[in-house]
C-alpha cells in the first residue's frame, strides 16, 4: 500500500545558496518578539504561582497556630464562665448555632431557588424570565453586611428595634444564599436533555409530572451538588450574623429567641477581644488565648467548608454517568 | 521566492495514536499541488505538518523529514513560528479576526515584525495584498470597515490577502472553497491559479473537479478502516491521475465509487 | 390541556420566581424604612443622639468619607488583583497542558472557598507584621507619590494592607470569569493568528484578549462589586478614620460603609442604627449599579442549553 513517488536524486532548483538562505529565514524572529514572548510566558507563569502563595500561607497558618487548641474538649464545651487568660472554653455553642441557622437558611432558600429555577426553565418567557434572571444574578452581588440590614430591618418591623435571633439571621443568609441556589439548579436543569422531555411528554405524561419525575430526578445529583456549595458559600458569613444574631457565650438552641453564636462570629469576637493582660502570676493565665480559640475556630470552619466542597465533587462524581451525557 | 518542499518517510501522531504513515512526497515550486481523498483519510492533518500547525494541538507529533529547499523544518535551529511565517495557511472557514477593520486585517501579520510600519508603505502594501487578492475593487472605499462585514467569498479573499502580506513562499489551503457559495468558489480558483506565479501552492480539496481545474500535480489519500493510518496511495500530474491513475483505489475514488 | 395540579405547580413555579423580585424590592423598601429617622432628622439631631457622630455634620457630610473609603479600598484592590487575575486565567485556558486546566482552576476557587473571616484573621495577625518592611520600603523610596507619603504606620493598618487581602479575596472571582471567556475564544482566529507567525503572546493578543475583553471588564466589575461589600477583611485590619484621604500607607486615615456597620451596629441605639442602616442604603445603591453594569455589559449566555 505504500506506493511511492520516486524521488529524485537530488531536486534541479535546489542550490546551496538558497538552502542557506532558506535556513536563515527560519532560523527565527527577531530578538524583541522572542524576549517579549519569553517574558509574557514568565509573568502568566508567575501571576498564578503568586496566587498559590495566600493559598498555601493561609491553609498553613490556620492549620499549625489552630491544630494546638483543636481537640474534642474544644468541639464540645461552651464560653460560658470563661474569662480573661483561663486555659479553657470552646465552641459547641457556636457550631450548633452556625448548623441551626445554616440548615434553617437552607430550608427557606433551597425551595424558592429550586421552584424559581424550574420556572426559569420550563415555564419562563418572555419579559417576567428576562427580568427575573437578571435580577438574580445582580443579587449575587449584594453585599452580606447589606443582607444583614435588610433582615434586621424586617424583623424590626415586627418585633421593634434591637430584635436579634436565630431565624433573623436565617433569613439574612437566605438573601445571599437563593441567588446561588438558582444560578446552579439552573444551570443543572438545563442539562437534561431536551429528548427526555419530549419523550415523556409523548407518552401522555402532563408537564408538571415530566418535570417532577424525569426532569428532576435526572438532575438530582447535580442539584444536590450545587446546595452543598451554596452551603458551603454562607456558612462563613460573618457580618450578617454578627448584625443580626450577635454574639452570646453560652448554649442557646433556640432560633426563634435570644442571641446565638456562629462559628465565624466566634472567631471575629475571639480576635476583637485580643491579648489578655496576665498580672497575676499565680493564676494559670495564657496571654494569647483568645487569638488561639480564634485560629482553633477558623479551623474548624475550614474544614467544615471544605468537607462540604468535597463531599459536592464526591457527590458529581458518583452521579456523574447518570447526569453528563 | 516560491520554494520547493520534500517529504519524507513522515509519520504524523495524535499521542500514540498514529494518524498518518510513511508520507513521501515532493512539491515543487511554483505549482499547485491538490491532496484528495475521503474524509478521515488524513490529508488535513498532513497539510498541517506542512507548516507547524499540527503541533499546536495538545500531543501531536510528527516523524520523518519535511524539507523546505533541502532545510528540515523540524530540524534543530529551525523556529516554528518563523516556518509558519514563511509557509502561510489558508484555512477551511474564513477567519478574519473580527475586532479588526479590512486593512488591519491584512496588515495583522505585518505588523508582527514590523510594529512601525509607515503610513504609506502599510497603505501600498494592503492595496498590493488586496489586488493580489483579487478583492481590492470590492473593498477599496470600505476599509475601515470592520472585516466581518464582508461576506463569506470576500472575507476568505480577505484571509488570502492577510496571508500574502507578509511574503510567504508556500501557501497551504485547507479546503479554502467548503464553506463558500459556487460564484465565489470561482473567483478563489481564478485567484489560485493567478497565485502560483509567486507561490508554491497546497490545497486539500473534497471537491475532486476542483482538483481537476487548479492543479498541476495530485496526490491521493485513502484510509483502510477506521483506527488505521490514512496513507498517501500515489501522486502524479494531474492529467495522469484523472486519466490513467495507477491505483485501482484512486480510480474507484476518482470515478465517484467510495468517498 | 393542563389540569388543577399542572396549573397549581406552573403557578408555584412562577411565584417562586416573582418572590425573589419580591426579596429585591423588599431589601430596599425595608431599608428606606428604617433609614428614614436618620435621613429626616433635623439638622444637628443626630450628632446630639449618637456618641459616635461626628459633631456639626450632616448625614451625608457622614457617609461621604465612607463611601470614598470604600471606593479606594475597592478600586485598589482591583488594580492589584486585575494584572494577576488575567495571567491566571491566561495560565489555565492557555499556557498549562490542557488537562490540567481543570485542576488548577479548581485550586484557585479554593481561595473562594476560604471564609472572609479567615482571611481577615490571616490578614490581622499573620500578615499585619510582614507588611511593615514593605511597605516602609515603599514609602522611603516613593514617598513623593503622595498615596505612597511616609512615614508608614508601624503596625500597618492600614488601606494599602487591606487592599491586598480584598485583592486576594476577588482573585478567584474575576479568574474564574476570565478563564472561562478565554477558554471560549475561538480556534479559528487562534490558528489564523497562529498561521501567521504569531507567538504565544502574540496570538494572545491578537486572538483571546480582544475576544475577551467584555468579560474582563465585566469579571472587573463583579470583582468591584465584591470588594466594596466585603465586611470582615476590612473590619479586622483596618485603624479607621473618616478622611478624604489619599493617604494609603498611614492609619486612621480611612473607613468603609461595610465595616462601620459591623463595628458600631452591636452597640448602636435605635437612631444610630438607624444611621447605619442609611449608609448601608448608599452601599447596596453602588453595589446594584456597579453590578447591573456587569452583567449588562455581558448578556449571560444561553449556551449548552437542553432545554429551550
Amino acid at each position: 500500500m505504500t506506493t511511492l513517488t520516486p524521488t529524485p536524486a537530488g531536486p534541479p532548483d535546489l542550490t546551496p545558496d538558497s538552502t542557506a538562505d532558506t535556513r536563515a529565514l527560519l532560523a527565527g524572529m527577531d530578538t524583541r518578539r522572542r524576549v517579549t514572548d519569553k517574558v509574557m510566558t514568565g509573568l502568566v507563569v508567575a501571576s498564578f504561582v503568586i496566587a498559590l502563595i495566600p493559598l498555601i500561607s493561609v491553609s498553613w497558618t490556620v492549620l499549625s497556630n489552630g491544630l494546638d487548641r483543636f481537640n474534642l474538649n474544644f468541639l464540645s464545651v461552651s464560653m460560658r464562665g470563661v474569662f480573661g487568660g483561663m486555659d479553657a472554653g470552646g465552641i459547641y455553642h457556636a457550631i450548633m448555632g452556625t448548623l441551626e441557622i445554616t440548615a434553617l437558611a437552607a430550608l427557606i432558600s433551597v425551595p424558592i431557588g429550586l421552584l424559581a429555577a424550574i420556572y426559569l426553565v420550563e415555564y419562563g418567557r418572555g419579559a417576567l424570565a428576562h427580568t427575573v434572571t437578571f435580577f438574580v444574578d445582580v443579587m449575587t452581588g449584594i453585599p452580606s453586611v447589606v443582607a444583614g440590614l435588610f433582615a434586621y430591618a424586617l424583623f424590626a418591623v415586627v418585633f421593634g428595634p434591637g430584635v436579634r435571633f436565630g431565624v433573623v439571621g436565617a433569613v439574612a443568609l437566605s438573601v445571599l444564599m437563593i441567588p446561588v441556589v438558582v444560578r446552579s439548579c439552573e444551570e443543572m436543569l438545563r442539562l437534561v436533555p431536551n429528548e427526555l422531555r419530549e419523550a415523556a411528554l409523548a407518552l401522555g405524561v402532563p408537564k408538571w409530572l415530566t418535570v417532577v419525575k424525569v426532569v428532576l430526578r435526572t438532575a438530582i445529583a447535580g442539584i444536590g451538588t450545587g446546595i452543598m456549595l451554596a452551603v458551603a458559600r454562607v456558612i462563613g458569613e460573618t457580618a450578617p450574623l454578627l448584625i443580626t444574631v450577635g454574639v452570646i457565650d453560652s448554649i442557646n438552641f433556640n432560633v426563634f429567641d435570644g442571641r446565638m453564636m456562629t462559628l465565624p462570629v466566634y472567631v471575629y469576637r475571639q480576635y476583637s477581644q485580643g491579648l489578655v493582660p496576665c498580672n497575676d502570676p499565680a493564676a494559670i493565665c495564657i496571654p494569647t488565648i483568645n487569638y488561639d480559640r480564634a485560629w482553633a475556630a477558623a479551623l474548624t470552619l475550614i474544614l467544615i467548608v471544605m468537607l462540604l466542597n468535597l463531599a459536592a465533587r464526591l457527590l458529581t462524581r458518583v452521579f456523574a454517568p447518570k447526569t453528563a451525557r | 521566492m516560491a520554494k520547493r518542499i520534500d517529504v519524507k518517510d513522515l509519520n504524523i501522531y495524535y499521542s500514540d495514536f498514529l494518524a498518518v504513515a510513511d508520507v513521501s512526497v515532493d512539491i515543487e515550486p511554483n505549482s499547485v499541488t491538490a491532496f484528495i481523498g475521503p474524509s478521515g483519510c488524513g490529508k488535513s492533518t498532513f497539510l498541517r505538518t506542512l507548516n507547524r500547525m499540527h503541533e499546536v494541538i495538545p500531543g501531536a507529533r510528527v516523524e520523518g523529514k519535511v524539507a523546505m529547499d533541502g532545510v528540515d523544518l523540524y530540524g534543530e535551529g529551525v523556529d516554528p513560528v518563523a516556518v509558519r511565517r514563511s509557509i502561510g495557511m489558508v484555512f477551511q472557514r474564513p477567519n478574519p479576526f473580527p475586532t479588526m477593520s479590512i486593512a488591519e486585517n491584512v496588515l495583522a501579520g505585518v505588523r508582527l515584525n514590523n510594529r512601525r510600519i509607515s503610513k504609506g508603505d502599510a497603505q501600498d502594501l494592503v492595496e498590493s495584498s488586496l489586488r493580489g487578492s483579487n478583492l481590492w475593487n470590492e473593498v477599496k472605499d470600505r476599509l475601515t470597515r470592520p472585516g466581518s462585514s464582508l461576506s463569506g467569498g470576500q472575507q476568505q479573499r480577505l484571509c488570502i490577502a492577510r496571508a500574502i502580506a507578509v511574503r510567504p513562499q508556500v501557501l497551504l489551503m485547507d479546503e479554502p472553497c467548503s464553506a463558500l457559495d459556487p460564484i465565489s468558489t470561482l473567483a478563489i480558483e481564478d485567484l489560485i491559479s493567478e497565485l502560483k506565479d509567486n507561490y508554491t501552492i497546497v490545497i486539500v480539496t473534497h471537491n475532486m473537479q476542483q482538483a481537476a481545474r487548479v492543479s498541476d500535480r495530485t496526490a491521493f489519500f485513502n484510509i483502510a478502516g477506521s483506527g488505521l493510518p490514512g496513507r498517501l496511495i500515489e501522486v502524479d500530474a494531474t492529467s495522469t491521475m484523472f486519466s490513467s491513475p495507477r491505483e485501482k483505489a484512486t480510480e474507484d475514488y476518482i470515478s465517484g465509487r467510495f468517498g | 390541556m393542563e389540569g388543577f395540579a399542572g396549573r397549581a405547580f406552573r403557578w408555584t413555579a412562577t411565584g417562586a420566581g416573582a418572590l425573589i423580585l419580591a426579596v429585591l424590592a423588599a431589601v430596599a423598601v425595608f431599608l428606606i424604612i428604617r433609614a428614614w429617622p436618620a435621613m429626616s432628622a433635623r439638622s444637628g439631631e443626630l450628632s446630639e443622639k449618637i456618641n459616635w457622630f461626628p459633631e456639626g455634620q450632616s448625614l451625608l457630610q457622614f457617609i461621604g468619607p465612607l463611601v470614598w473609603g470604600t471606593l479606594l479600598a475597592a478600586a485598589i484592590a482591583l488594580i492589584i488583583s486585575m494584572p494577576l487575575s488575567v495571567g491566571i486565567a491566561l495560565f489555565i485556558s492557555h499556557y498549562a497542558p490542557r488537562r490540567l486546566a481543570n485542576t488548577l482552576g479548581y485550586v484557585i476557587d479554593l481561595l473562594a472557598a476560604i471564609p472572609s473571616v479567615v482571611y481577615g484573621l490571616w490578614g490581622g495577625l499573620w500578615l499585619i507584621p510582614k507588611l511593615q518592611p514593605a511597605w516602609a520600603w515603599l514609602a522611603d523610596n516613593f514617598g513623593w507619590f503622595p498615596p505612597f507619603a511616609g512615614p508608614a504606620s508601624d503596625p500597618p493598618r492600614v488601606i494599602l494592607s487591606v487592599s491586598l487581602v480584598l485583592a486576594v479575596m476577588i482573585l478567584p472571582i474575576i479568574t474564574a470569569v476570565c478563564r472561562e471567556v478565554f477558554l471560549q475564544a475561538p480556534v479559528l482566529h487562534e490558528e489564523a493568528a497562529l498561521a501567521l507567525g504569531a507567538t504565544r503572546w502574540e496570538m494572545v493578543r491578537m486572538a483571546v484578549l480582544p475576544f475577551g475583553r467584555p468579560g474582563i471588564i465585566s469579571a472587573a466589575m463583579l470583582g468591584l462589586g465584591r470588594a466594596l461589600g466585603e465586611t470582615m477583611a476590612v473590619l479586622m485590619i483596618l485603624s479607621p478614620g473618616a478622611l478624604y484621604s489619599l493617604a494609603l500607607l498611614k492609619v486612621g486615615q480611612q473607613q468603609t460603609i461595610a465595616a462601620n456597620i459591623a463595628l458600631q451596629f452591636p452597640e448602636a441605639d435605635p437612631l444610630g442604627v438607624s444611621t447605619l442602616i442609611a449608609t448601608g442604603l448608599a452601599l447596596f445603591v453602588i453595589t446594584l449599579v456597579v453590578n447591573m453594569a456587569a452583567r449588562a455589559i455581558v448578556a449571560r449566555r444561553k449556551d449548552f442549553s437542553g432545554a429551550n
